[in-house]
């Protein structure tokens, strides 16, 4: 009944260019690596050091301070903070089928922070052997409730009948973010000075306060949280037809729903913990690769990770070097770069975005 | 080897919308679901395709759909929904490709264009599934659907097509079209379930009628003992007629009578 030539259409399959791009961005991320140790606000530079490591000579303590201590440290926190925002927002714009959902915007990134704010003004309040459990994990572990409390919420409060509303997710976004902001507030209000100093270096939405430490502190739930997102490529494949139909071709719809609820609070929460609020990396990074290797989850959660660390790192470059010695509050950055490419998501594809 | 849904009540908060129906479809056959609107038919088939929380029993190839996993109900049978939005810019080969992976021909790269091809679309592959019409995406989904249950009968098992309103938003000769495939895939010794509206397209492609009004059935059968001036005026809650060209013998409705 149909013409052979039909058949004889090549279908494209943007798959392979997924995967291809898989090791670009991993070639891409070591450059942005090596550029993120090369340049800071002393004279130190990798290539020096290099140059002086081949000819035999040893480093100036000053040196290795710089290496070890500070860029080393802000490197490995900007790569596993820029995986976890980028991954967070497209597994989240994945559970929501909406390129506009990311959680800095609608509020999970608030609730996170006052999750923080919580465990730094009243952790202290803890019996001792809850905080001897938790140890250096408390404020991201925090951080990870208060996002997954408020994911749920928001899940709840803007889906009906297997279906999400845009506006409603948006609107009850600011609800959540004004609540969580009003309630940290408060805490801040009670907080005693060193808690406050504690409070505003965390709150600078910045990588300068990096320390092995707080690598520590924060990366194992990130990298669990990511691991978790990178198993949900076919389930969230299959939410955008829909949760029936996503239960019709054979998905544990409730229980993939949980794990990326919990992947994307796990994600922020850790991410929000060590560097405060960095907006828009989450949008910005899985609609560039939607552009260009088509919207599976399969391979997008993976390049997601992947080019977040990268725009972060570079980022970050950008905000050490642009009024040197100073520094720029990287969330700054990052807003300037993203901003527009939200409003031109929301103008441009309005009609995919359900608005 | 059938489907059979047992006494299926489904509540919506106070209100009943399905009290007590039976319907059992077995394969080689096209069962239609017809009825007025809010009589059920839409209910009735999302208890079938465990969409909905309902009480009673359905049995899938003689097990109860209640102790399967989601993904041994997707290798057994496909679920065409009503409407169909998508989130992303998948393209058309990508949204069939969907299907594929879930049922049980996942080794056969080459399906998806066919079941493309079987809708008429093959030249539509690398199209983003937004840019489509409302019919178009209607019989990609419908594509979607086939490829994952390709093969009607697997193993000595037969697989099945649950369709609801699969003709809804076409013109009359994709209609046909969407007919004809589900009658092929039938004759190849599938089972389909159709929620059906037009009562002419079920008088010619349907084995077998189920008549829904208020939440229950009305009748069962053939659609020459079903579709009747008796059972439709009364299903309707308009008098109808029906007639039969001589030749064939396929019983057909106008809505002539209605008026008169």
């Amino acid at each position: 009944m149909t013409a052979v030539t039909e058949i004889e259409i090549v279908a494209r399959d943007r798959q392979l260019q997924a995967r291809a791009l898989h090791w670009g961005l991993a070639g891409a991320l070591v450059l942005a690596c090596l550029a993120s140790l090369q340049v800071g606000a002393t004279e130190v530079t990798l290539s020096a050091m290099l140059a002086k490591l081949v000819q035999g000579e040893a480093l100036s303590q000053m040196e290795r301070v710089v290496l070890f201590d500070i860029r080393l440290p802000r490197l490995a926190m900007g790569v596993l903070v820029g995986a976890a925002l980028a991954v967070s927002g497209a597994a989240m714009q994945g559970l929501f089928r909406n390129p506009l959902a990311d959680p800095g915007i609608v509020g999970v990134g608030a609730g996170s922070g006052l999750g923080a704010i919580l465990a730094i003004v009243l952790g202290a309040l803890l019996p001792a052997w809850v905080i001897d459990l938790v140890g250096n994990q408390m404020v991201p572990f925090a951080a990870f409730l208060g996002g997954w409390g408020s994911t749920i919420l928001l899940y709840r409060a803007s889906t009906r009948g297997g279906r999400t509303s845009v506006a409603t997710m948006l609107l009850a976004g600011i609800a959540l973010g004004a609540l969580a902001g009003a309630l940290s507030g408060i805490l801040v209000y009670m907080a005693n000075d060193t808690q406050l100093r504690d409070l505003t270096f965390w709150g600078l939405g910045s990588l300068a306060g990096a320390s092995w430490a707080k690598v520590l502190s924060a990366g194992p739930l990130i990298l669990l949280a990511i691991g978790a997102a990178l198993m949900l490529g076919r389930g969230l494949n299959g939410l955008a037809l829909g949760e029936a139909t996503a239960a019709h071709i054979g998905i544990d719809v409730q229980r993939m729903k949980s794990i990326a609820i919990l992947a994307v609070a796990g994600a922020t929460g850790a991410a929000v913990a060590v560097s405060g609020g960095i907006g828009f990396i989450g949008i910005v990074v899985p609609h560039l690769l939607r552009l260009v290797s088509g919207p599976d989850h399969r391979t997008l959660l993976f390049n997601a990770a992947l080019l977040g660390a990268i725009l972060l790192i570079l980022a970050d470059v950008i905000a050490r070097v642009v009024i040197a010695p100073a520094e720029l509050p990287i969330g700054i950055v990052t807003a300037v770069l993203g901003a527009p490419v939200f409003l031109w998501i929301l103008l441009k594809r309005r009609g995919l975005v359900d608005l | 080897m059938s489907l059979t849904a047992e006494n299926i009540r489904v509540s919506y908060g106070p209100r009943e919308a399905l009290r007590g129906v039976s319907l059992a479809a077995q394969p080689g056959e096209v069962t239609a679901i017809v009825g007025p609107n809010g009589s059920g038919k839409s209910t009735l088939l999302g208890a079938i395709t465990a969409s909905l929380p309902y009480r009673g029993t359905v049995c899938l190839n003689g097990r109860d759909i209640a102790t399967l996993k989601p993904w041994e109900l997707a290798a057994e049978r496909a679920v065409l929904p009503q409407a169909s939005r998508l989130a992303f810019p998948f393209t058309v080969i990508e949204v069939v490709r969907l299907g594929l992976q879930s049922g049980t021909a996942g080794d056969r790269p080459e399906v998806p264009m066919q079941a493309l091809a079987r809708v008429g679309l093959a030249h539509y592959a690398n199209r983003t599934f937004q840019e489509l019409s409302g019919g178009e995406a209607q019989r990609v989904m419908l594509a979607r659907v086939l490829a994952q249950v390709w093969a009607p009968v697997e193993r000595g098992q037969p697989r099945w097509l649950l369709l609801d309103e699969p003709v809804s938003s076409l013109d009359i000769a994709h209609q046909l079209q969407v007919m004809e495939i589900a009658r092929d895939f039938a004759r190849a010794g599938g089972g389909v379930i159709a929620v059906m509206h037009d009562l002419n397209l079920t008088a010619l492609y349907a084995d077998r009628v189920a008549v829904l009004a208020s939440g229950q059935r009305l009748a069962f059968g053939s659609p020459r003992e079903v579709l009747t001036d008796d059972v439709l005026s009364c299903a309707y809650g308009c008098a109808l007629r029906v007639s039969s060209p001589p030749p064939v013998g396929i019983p057909y409705i106008l809505p002539h009578a209605a008026s008169a």
